[in-house]
């Protein structure tokens, strides 16, 4: 079809479906005040930015609100409703606030609002995933003047900035007898953010409109529809068909086929998630999945050995996966974060493919015959994740061991990995804020309910020398003191193969040709990240 | 006549305990609602809170009596994704389904009884053999692949028809309606033809052998010998019988229409109560899984009963009582 009748059909379809866009040649072009559709693959559950820690609820969070501290592109912090930031001494952060700004309804934006909107975290009822562990390092919140506030620590805390980036802050006056109802309706969500809430219809859209008086500078668009088409094939076909401007989530089959149309462009960027394989560290004994050729239990737990663990993550061919199952859209990896992240190690790569080497380290740690593994992975979570763990299968089995591939829904799958009952498992993790102690801590840090540490370290890996390490970091104020720190624990778990990581994917937006987009390392989908190209 | 009523209404509080509580054990063996909303950043104390408040602390024998105790006084809960009483949010999404179903079974029913009508009277004309082939095609297609198919076609190619959406609404007593709408109906085209297509396969199925049945039996001559003529015959006796099965099959499937369209519905992006649970599923929300089946239950009850009753009026000799 030629590029003249694809617009007339583009042009058929907007003025179909009554969709003002600006579309190049065609008269809504010209309109002053164009509007933008953009479609997401994940569904929002709510507008109350404290209610449910969801990274697609705090994209639409980050349209309608501001935090203290911002986060760019690369996730790293930028000022937001705060100017500037210091620790005054060390249990004392100080933030300097934004003055001259206002939220939606009219009302200044001050340190009450701030004092407020820390005291209303924690108690959101009937949260399923509150943001309380943002606040619960803060002992003591005071305001020094209109602009300024200090947040108190019963122990130093660098982290401070980064924990507040994820807390929106709202309108005392609006939101004091508030619920989580009165968000959704709109109601109560009024930010300072550069979109205005029009309209929310649950499940389905979010109309917004600019908001002229955002500090940030007025928007391009005037309104904003924010639809939720959880179909990859029907969000891809949205866009062909003119329908939306703007999609996330692009499924990576669709990928060479959006290349070569010539009225779309992709916008893409190295993202913060992971994609890795867990261990069963817990058991000395035999662990369930593993058992030796003839199907009886090995004990002790062949994963208990450093070279086994070895054998493992150099048996597989990451360059093979990123290419051929990813399509081109994952960069392997040897540690937790991109290159030019805080704590990332620089020539600490992704290990080279090597088979035969697995082979020799397993047999030195007495498997000269290998043994038999069953690989579990998610098949609804991770892009193509049952396809990556059947690729990997096949690699073990190419290096000796008969694996034995299991994937199954994420709401069944992630019951069994947290309850520890598999042996080898394919899972992802995405860090927030570009920082490697939220791994660290998260994934590999032993289990300590009184540290709130290694909540998803669903292998139980333990290793005192690195917990001592990260432990250090946490109280480091210093940052190139920490970043030493946190680099030296990386590279100690990574040894260790405390977990085995594979890739970190790329993250792919897809829009018409004619927009332009600021692809974000932490897969959020926000209006305020599109403008008209320049032309 | 009350008493075959009132039988039937115990026999639905029963089937809705026991499909409650079926739902309550299958969701606890599946897993861990927790584990599935929680931020995967959120360490033990908050996992911990987020468990309790969602009251899953509880042993599962007394979260099931709380429940049957709140649903006593009408609350089927909260659900634990949205915060909103799961009724409310069943019944957001409830005019969006109930149009796209019943415009699905109009469809069904205008397309296929004449045809069906047409393959009965004249089986071995070409056109007939064509419409029973025509059937198979609309009854064995998957569905999503017919939906993906018109979305290239009709919006992507041609551009035609909007590819995904409800388009403008209309509100009437507080819900929103599409029909009424020239660019809601132009959204709709696509997803109820997609949901009919294996609907008039079955009616042109139906109807064509109950014709060609009707047509050799006795009333039939007779009405002819009687020197009715042929119009009569066919649209006043015989279609009067074949309607019977017809009924039935799609009272059953108008049920199975509204409660799982669940894969045209995501397919077009269309917000309705199949999008609803299917994501509910998926996130083991539990108490928008128990509303849900529990209202769609109580629909197949009321089907059934309305199918039972307009046996009634369509065949005098059926009377209700002795069916006990």
């Amino acid at each position: 079809m030629g590029k003249f009748m694809a617009r007339i059909h583009l042009a058929a379809a907007l003025a179909v479906c009554g969709v003002a866009s600006l579309l190049p040649g065609t008269a809504a072009a010209q309109a002053p005040a164009p509007s933008l559709t953009m479609a997401v693959g994940a569904p929002i559950t709510s507008l109350d930015p404290h209610y449910h820690q969801l990274s697609p609820n705090n994209a639409v969070a980050d349209m309608i609100f501001n935090s203290l501290v911002n986060r760019d592109a690369r996730d790293r912090d930028i000022p937001g409703l705060a100017v500037s930031w210091r620790a005054v001494d060390p249990l004392t952060w100080e933030f300097k606030l934004r003055e001259g700004v206002t939220f939606h309804n009219g009302n200044a934006f001050t340190a009450e609002d701030v004092a407020f909107t820390l005291n209303r975290v924690p108690r959101v009822p009937n949260s399923p995933s509150s943001f309380a562990l943002y606040t619960r390092p803060i002992i003591g919140v005071e305001i020094v003047d209109a602009h300024t506030i200090r947040l108190k620590t019963a122990t130093p805390y660098p982290l401070m900035p980064t924990d507040i980036s994820n807390l929106r802050i709202i309108d005392k006056e609006t939101a004091e007898n508030a619920t989580t109802e009165d968000f959704n309706a709109g109601r109560a969500a009024q930010g300072t953010g550069p979109w205005r809430v029009v309209e929310h219809r649950n499940g389905d859209r979010i109309e917004f409109a600019g908001n002229q008086n955002y500090w940030g500078g007025a928007p391009p668009f005037a309104r904003v529809t924010y639809r939720m088409i959880t179909n990859d094939a029907a969000r891809t076909a949205a866009l062909l068909a003119g329908d939306v401007d703007f999609i996330d989530q692009v499924p990576t089959a669709d990928l060479a086929r959006l290349r070569r149309e010539q009225r779309i462009t992709l916008s893409e960027t190295i993202g913060q998630r992971i994609i890795f394989l867990g261990l069963d560290h817990s058991r000395t004994g035999a662990t369930p999945f593993i058992t030796d050729n003839d199907g009886k239990p090995i004990e002790p737990n062949p994963l208990k050995d450093v070279r086994v663990r070895r054998a493992l993550t150099i048996a597989i061919d990451r360059h093979a996966i990123a290419e051929r199952v990813m399509e081109g859209a994952a960069t392997p990896s040897g540690q937790f974060l991109p290159a030019g992240s805080f704590g990332y190690v620089p020539g600490l790569e992704a290990p080279r493919a090597n088979p035969d080497e697995a082979r020799r380290l397993l047999a030195e740690a007495g498997f000269p015959n290998g043994f038999r593994i069953t690989l579990n992975s998610p098949n609804d979570r991770y892009i193509n994740d049952a396809r990556i763990a059947q690729a990997i299968g096949q690699m073990w089995t190419r290096a000796g061991l008969r694996t034995q591939v299991e994937a199954q829904t994420w709401s069944t799958f992630v019951g069994r990995a947290a309850r520890t009952e598999l042996s080898a498992w394919l899972i992802g993790w995405g860090s927030s804020g570009s920082e490697a102690s939220n791994p660290l801590r998260n994934l590999v840090a032993t289990i300590s309910r009184e540290k709130g540490w290694g909540a998803s370290n669903r292998g139980h890996y333990s290793n005192p020398a690195m917990d001592a390490l990260v432990t250090s970091a946490m109280v480091e104020l210093d940052d190139a003191k920490r970043e030493a720190l946190l680099r030296e624990a990386t590279q100690m778990a990574m040894d260790d193969v405390g977990i085995i990581p594979l890739h970190i994917q790329t993250n792919i937006w897809a829009m018409r040709r004619g927009l332009q987009h600021q692809a974000r390392a932490d897969e959020l989908t926000r209006a305020q990240d599109i403008r008209p190209a320049a032309r | 006549m009350t008493v075959f009523l009132l039988r039937r209404l115990l026999q639905a509080v029963g089937v809705v305990l026991a499909m409650t509580l079926l739902v309550f054990l299958g969701v606890f063996a599946v897993g861990d609602p927790v584990e599935i909303l929680i931020s995967p950043e959120a360490d033990q104390l908050e996992r911990e809170r987020a468990i309790r408040e969602l009251g899953l602390d509880l042993p599962l024998w007394r979260q099931y009596l709380v429940f049957l105790g709140n649903a006593l006084q009408g609350d089927l809960g909260r659900s634990f994704v949205f915060n909103e009483p799961a009724l409310q949010l069943i019944y957001q999404r409830m005019p969006a389904t109930l149009e796209l179903a019943l415009g699905a079974t109009l469809l069904a029913l205008l397309i296929g009884l004449p045809l069906g009508l047409y393959a009965g009277l004249r089986p071995n004309a070409f056109g007939s053999r064509a419409i029973m082939a025509g059937s198979i095609l609309g009854f064995s297609l998957p569905t999503f692949w017919v939906g993906l198919m018109l979305i290239m076609v009709f919006a992507v190619q041609l551009g035609w028809l909007p590819s995904t959406g409800r388009g403008e609404t209309v509100t009437i007593l507080g819900m929103r309606w599409s029909f009424l709408t020239w660019d809601g109906l132009l959204h709709m085209a696509m997803p109820m033809f997609s949901l009919s297509l294996s609907r008039i396969g079955l009616v042109i199925r139906l109807t064509r052998s109950g014709v060609r049945e009707n047509m050799v039996m006795d009333y039939v001559k007779f009405a002819r010998a009687k020197g009715l003529s042929p119009n009569r015959i066919v649209f006043v006796h015989v279609f009067r019988n074949i309607l019977i099965p017809v009924v039935t099959v799609m009272g059953l499937e108008l049920g199975g229409t509204i409660a799982f369209s669940v894969v045209t519905e995501s397919v077009f992006a269309w917000p309705g109560m199949g999008k609803l649970i299917i994501d509910s599923i998926n996130v083991l929300d539990r108490p928008v899984i128990v509303a849900y089946l529990m209202l769609i239950v109580l629909m197949f009850i009321v089907i059934n009963l309305l199918v039972d009753l307009s046996y009634s009026v369509l065949d005098p000799r059926v009377r209700l009582e002795s069916r006990e």
